[in-house]
Formats: C-alpha cells, sequence, structure tokens
C-alpha cells in the first residue's frame, strides 16, 4: 500500500477528540432529566476512542490510554450490582434509588441521585464492552 | 405558511434519501456509496430538525449534534479502507 500522509486528520482530531469526550460527558451528566444517560454516553466515549484508533494505530493509543477494557467491564458491573443491591441493606426492594435535595457552596442547588452511579456502571460496561470488540476485530489481520 | 413549507422540506428530504438509498444499493463502486452514506447522515441530520421544528420540542437538539459525530466517523473509516485497505492499524510505519 501506498504511504499516505494522513496530517489534516491527525491535526483535526488533536482538537475534535475533546469535543467529542466533552458532550460525552454532558450527556451522560443531562442523561436523568433529557434524553441521554450512560448508555449513549459510552458509545460517544467509545466513539472518541475509535476515531483515535483510526487516526493513529494500536500501539499508539494503548500508550495513550493504559487502560484494560475487559478490567473496566468488571467495575462497571461492579457498580451497578452494588448501587442496585445497595437498597436492600435500607430493606427496599431492589434497584430502588434515593435522592435528595444538597445545598453546595458554588454550585447551589443540586438534586443528587444514587441513580447516577448506577448510570455510571453502566457508562464503564458499555465503554468496556464496545472497545473490546472493537479491539479484537482490529486487532486480527 | 411556515407549516406548510416545512412539511413540503420534509416531504423533500424523504424523496431525497429514497434516491440517496437508490444510489448505495446500486452504486457501481465504493466511493460512490461511502458519499451517499455520508449525505444520508447529513438528511438525518435535517429531517430531525424539522421534526423538531414541526413537534416544537428542543428534545431533538442533542440527537442532531450526536448523529453529526457518528456520521463523521463512519466517513472518516470509510475513507481510510479505500486509502490504506486497512482501518485499524497495529503499528504506523512512517
Amino acid at each position: 500500500m501506498r504511504n499516505t500522509n494522513n496530517i489534516i486528520l491527525e491535526t483535526a482530531v488533536k482538537v475534535l477528540l475533546f469535543f467529542i469526550a466533552l458532550y460525552s460527558v454532558y450527556i451522560f451528566t443531562a442523561g436523568h432529566y433529557y434524553p441521554g444517560g450512560g448508555f449513549i454516553g459510552g458509545l460517544m466515549t467509545a466513539g472518541a476512542i475509535v476515531l483515535l484508533l483510526i487516526t493513529y494505530d494500536i500501539k499508539t493509543v494503548v500508550g495513550i490510554l493504559p487502560v484494560n477494557f475487559r478490567i473496566l467491564t468488571a467495575i462497571g458491573l461492579l457498580f451497578a450490582i452494588g448501587t442496585s443491591a445497595g437498597s436492600l441493606i435500607f430493606d427496599a426492594p431492589f434497584l430502588t434509588h434515593a435522592f435528595g435535595d444538597v445545598h453546595l457552596p458554588i454550585l447551589g442547588d443540586l438534586s443528587l441521585h444514587t441513580a447516577t452511579l448506577f448510570d455510571l456502571g453502566v457508562y464503564f460496561v458499555v465503554v468496556g464492552v464496545t472497545m473490546t470488540i472493537i479491539q479484537t476485530i482490529g486487532e486480527d489481520e | 405558511m411556515l407549516e406548510i413549507i416545512i412539511r413540503l422540506a420534509l416531504l423533500i428530504c424523504s424523496i431525497s434519501m429514497l434516491g440517496l438509498i437508490y444510489r448505495v444499493i446500486k452504486g457501481p463502486s465504493v466511493a460512490d456509496r461511502v458519499i451517499a452514506l455520508d449525505a444520508i447522515g447529513v438528511n438525518l441530520i435535517a429531517i430531525t430538525a424539522l421534526t423538531s421544528v414541526v413537534l416544537n420540542s428542543h428534545a431533538f437538539l442533542e440527537i442532531i449534534l450526536l448523529i453529526g459525530i457518528l456520521a463523521f466517523i463512519g466517513t472518516v473509516a470509510f475513507a481510510k479502507y479505500l486509502e490504506k485497505g486497512v482501518i485499524i492499524e497495529r503499528e504506523r510505519n512512517h
């Protein structure tokens, strides 16, 4: 194959990657009242890492993100099961979530939910599973 | 008046998507199919925006950005496949 020089893509991705990652965090936190949540946020993060994999190569991306995505999946499942089983301690049905209004110094009045922690678990599972699938497909030639 | 124009625009976008789907299936070369798929993504964005105007809601505005990013990643992957024959390289050779 020709030895091509994709300088435009490499320069553009260096800027675009942060916007996509920021947008995935936004759509994850917006997920309680608006469209979004852990699943689509995780897919966006996986999309950002896939863009990095397309632009550079597997060796560079492993150097940038030394994360074992199988362990990330396990951590996510632990989060999801742990937060949903935590309601059993308070004698409530499985998957019951609690919320409360909290006043923080700078951020003001916030409504904090334990469902966000469950969603964080979903986020980790989606990122881990998607990246495991894509890396497994990409590695065999 | 605006209502009629927006519904007409939705109809035109749908018809142009049908033409693009014909090009994806029929397209003589792979490059034709890739460009048609990219244009389907753009049409999808237009239809989502017009739908959110018709329904008078701002719930779809995040989805527009989402479709844009996913269509961009898909087009980049196809372009790299056409150029280099491989999407994810093990190690760059330069």
